[in-house]
């Protein structure tokens, strides 16, 4: 969890380090011991703006997209991929290449794709599964997902590495 | 009106995860991500008890657009979990990023079933 941010796009091999392991807060930005609200407006303002778009577009794609009661449930499953592989790109982006501003993290990573991405629903349709007597499916389900989720969070990000550190020497020629 | 009781659910349940993440993260310092986990359990929690008043015939649509699709869906995250699982990897802690993938699983499934049997204990 480095503090400090490259300036300019990185030539060398990417330290992972300057990335955090918790993508939704910056504890060295906003301060460890402060009140729990101490100047949170606009980044809970900002959150609960983009949880709402990201929530949408979830609801929209249940409703372009349904799925029958005892169907495997594809739409979330693609759902919960397609976020991880598009915070793999941001997070990437944000600690490598562009200084954003303070609320662009909170409004984009913590909300659209907090907002969008689901885990309550992917744990209570593998209940339901299992309930209505289609274990199999319920636990490909459950397997199928989390294969899905950390490999599309993990291809996005080394892909994405890749690409910052070729347009960097690229920059520098 | 479905549209304004999602957006008025997620409105609600993302800036809830961002406060508890912060709270709790900002109270511990071990890398395992037990903001993420904690918000995934109770969004757990809360849609098994939703999902199991449903069944019941206890709660509307309406409501369970609200509760569920909407606050439990921005509650609970997947990107920031499988993100944070990688990073741990990466980091070296294999253990904590094997730990976090089974016991979010396990802990969250545990958390449905518990919702659920309450609801059904309540409202059945």
């Amino acid at each position: 969890m480095g503090a400090e941010r490259r300036s300019e796009v990185a030539a060398e091999p990417i330290d992972p380090d300057v990335e955090p392991i918790d993508p939704d807060i910056d504890l060295v930005r906003t301060g460890r011991r402060q009140g729990v609200l101490h100047g949170q407006g606009p980044i809970l303002a900002v959150v609960a703006v983009g949880g709402a778009l990201g929530a949408a577009a979830r609801y929209g794609a249940s409703l372009i997209w349904p799925v029958a009661g005892a169907a495997f449930p594809w739409t979330t499953l693609a759902v919960n991929a397609v976020g991880c592989a598009v915070i793999g790109v941001f997070m990437v982006v944000l600690s490598e290449v562009w200084a954003a501003h303070r609320l662009v993290r909170p409004f984009f990573g913590t909300g659209v794709l907090g907002g969008f991405t689901t885990f309550s629903t992917y744990a209570v349709d593998i209940e339901r599964l299992v309930e209505a007597g289609h274990a199999r499916t319920g636990l490909a389900y459950l397997a199928l997902t989390l294969f899905a989720a950390l490999a599309a969070v993990w291809c996005a990000v080394a892909v994405t590495r890749r690409v910052v550190v070729y347009v960097g020497r690229e920059a520098e020629r | 009106m479905n549209w304004v009781v999602v957006v008025a659910g997620a409105m609600i349940g993302a800036p809830l995860r961002y406060l508890t993440d912060r709270a709790v993260q900002a109270r511990h310092d071990s890398v395992f991500p037990w903001g993420t986990f904690l918000v995934n359990v109770l969004g757990c929690l809360v849609l098994g008890l939703v999902t199991g008043a449903v069944t019941a015939g206890a709660a509307s649509s309406h409501t369970q657009l609200f509760l569920g699709t909407g606050l439990c869906g921005a509650l609970t995250t997947y990107s920031t979990f499988s993100y944070e699982t990688l990073r741990l990897t990466e980091e070296g802690a294999r253990f904590y990023a094997a730990a976090n993938v089974v016991a979010s699983v396990a802990a969250g499934l545990g958390a449905v079933y518990v919702g659920v049997a309450l609801a059904e204990a309540v409202w059945a």
